[in-house]
């Protein structure tokens, strides 16, 4: 079912400018599987070499963060909206 | 366009008392408007993950809040600001390595000295270009 993605500024070059987007998939892996497919050049921003989730990532399911939840096994349907926001951070 | 970060008087003190309010650690926060123009319109002080003396993290139910009110104004988050507590406001190898957007604002305020000292910057490609700060109050 399609899901809504929700793209930080430093995503959206890779979607054409868009600041949201539809992608498929009952699972949040599914969901940022199905992303990563259309828009390849997001994969090494938002998934990790070993198919996880990016260090430099963090994913909600409304108002969750996946990491809190069951990862990328987080379940979503189609009333959910998936954020991705740059996790922040420095010395 | 020369870049430049423009800061309304306001938000640039409520920066300083957060920063100054956060110590002993480093305090962090956003910083949203219209990316195209460098000035900021909101500012959201976020709780440091990290809570540490030496590295932030802004927390990121925080950032999620933010991200909203801002988009719900109709404006972008266009960057970031974050304390030094004893050193200079100078982007560290850790700012630089973990800049999550080329096209942000990263301001550092020093609390080293006794007057806080606020510096903006772009960090992209590995490099560090320091940008003017202009302070108005309107």
């Amino acid at each position: 079912m399609p899901v809504e993605v929700r793209l930080p500024t430093v995503l959206r070059a890779a979607a054409a400018g868009q600041a949201s987007v539809k992608a498929q998939g009952a699972t949040i892996g599914e969901v940022l599987g199905d992303l990563t497919s259309t828009y390849p050049e997001m994969a090494g921003q938002v998934l990790a070499p070993d198919g996880g989730l990016h260090r430099f990532v963090n994913v909600y399911v409304n108002d969750d963060d996946v990491r809190y939840l069951d990862k990328l096994d987080t379940k979503v349907g189609e009333d959910d909206v998936v954020s991705i926001l740059p996790a922040v951070a420095g010395g | 366009m020369r870049p430049v970060l423009v800061l309304p008087e306001a938000i640039w003190l409520g920066i300083l008392a957060h920063c100054l309010d956060g110590q002993p650690h480093e305090a962090c926060g956003l910083l949203a408007g219209h990316p195209a123009d460098g000035r900021v319109l909101r500012w959201y002080p976020t709780a440091n993950a990290a809570a540490s003396a030496r590295v932030y993290t802004v927390e990121p139910r925080d950032h999620l809040r933010a991200d909203r009110d801002a988009g719900a104004a109709g404006l972008q988050i266009m960057g970031v600001f974050h304390s030094h507590t004893h050193t200079d406001a100078y982007p560290s190898a850790t700012d630089l390595a973990q800049a999550p957007d080329p096209t942000w604002h990263y301001v550092v305020v020093s609390l080293r000295h006794e007057t806080p000292a606020l510096r903006s910057y772009r960090l992209a490609d590995g490099k560090i270009a320091e940008e003017p700060v202009v302070v108005d109050d309107r």
